[in-house]
């Protein structure tokens, strides 16, 4: 299973990306963001967490708009595989590839703490390696990630059941306390929680495992 | 030419910075403040007759996010 994780100036989950991709049994690249294009044979591409390009005009905007997130954008467009955690779910919005848009946390502050989330779909390569309406616990650490979306395109995730996770306890102000997103073919996965920091029992907890494990499973299988 | 662009949120899109500043005004003694909008402004310069249309596809494609964001455009 090919993985390439993509580093924009300002990416700071990228190695940790790398790592837990790897720990799952992954063959993982990293792709500099002036690299011309992705690599071939990609089974999946991630977009990691951190300040690409200092947040500069919106959380992920300019990296969108970079040319390897054209590849991205052809990848996905393709079937291909994708997971964006934090900036990366903000740059997968940015791009469109996945609906709405990651505000301001509501009540202005940085968060940066371990939180409960339910697993609200289990029917996706992300997501099934957890059972349906469990907890686990993930660390957040995001000042945006206020995840807004219109009514008609809420609607829309909750009738094909694409939200991944959600809060277990309001934490920013997302609309529905939505955490998490997937694509309509489901092989797109944007959350602002970090899988990647619990995977190993050094790391507090390893409730990000199943995500990575699942991921790897589900694609060296296809 | 200079243009500028303004960005702001939609009406109905919940603004919690610019309810923070609302909430510090009113800190601050100010009264009758009924409500704050914070949004941004960029400052453009650009070929002379560089068309509106040209100018909207900026906004829309990299200057505003139109899922939340709406924007005028103001030649100078």
């Amino acid at each position: 299973m090919r993985a390439a994780v993509i580093v924009f100036p300002g990416s700071n989950c990228d190695r940790d990306m790398a790592v837990a991709l790897r720990a799952a049994g992954a063959d993982v690249q990293m792709v500099w963001h002036k690299d011309a294009a992705l690599p071939d044979g990609l089974d999946l591409v991630a977009v990691p967490g951190g300040f690409s390009f200092g947040d500069y005009l919106r959380c992920g905007a300019i990296a969108a708009h970079s040319p390897i997130c054209q590849g991205l954008v052809a990848h996905v467009n393709r079937g291909g595989y994708a997971l964006g955690v934090c900036n990366g779910f903000q740059v997968l919005t940015e791009t469109g590839v996945l609906p709405g848009a990651l505000m301001r946390n509501a009540h202005l502050k940085f968060i940066c703490k371990s939180v409960g989330l339910t697993v609200a779909t289990t029917d996706s390569a992300f997501t099934q390696g957890y059972t349906a309406g469990d907890v686990i616990d993930l660390p957040v650490a995001h000042h945006d990630g206020n995840y807004t979306i219109d009514a008609e395109g809420l609607a829309q995730l909750q009738d094909a059941d694409r939200i991944a996770f959600t809060y277990a306890n309001s934490l920013n102000g997302s609309v529905a306390d939505i955490a998490g997103v997937l694509s309509t073919n489901r092989r797109v996965l944007g959350m602002m929680p970090h899988p990647e920091r619990s995977v190993d029992a050094l790391h507090g907890g390893i409730a990000g495992q199943a995500l990575f494990r699942g991921l790897v499973a589900q694609l060296v299988n296809a | 030419m200079k243009v500028k662009v303004h960005v702001m949120l939609k009406d109905g899109v919940l603004d919690p910075q610019g309810a923070a500043i609302k909430h510090a005004l009113g800190s601050l003694g100010f009264d009758g403040i009924d409500g704050v909008r914070q949004g941004k402004v960029i400052e453009l310069d650009l070929a002379d007759g560089t068309s509106e249309d040209t100018i909207s596809q900026m906004c829309e494609k990299l200057l505003a996010n139109t899922v939340t964001e709406s924007y005028r455009v103001e030649v100078l």
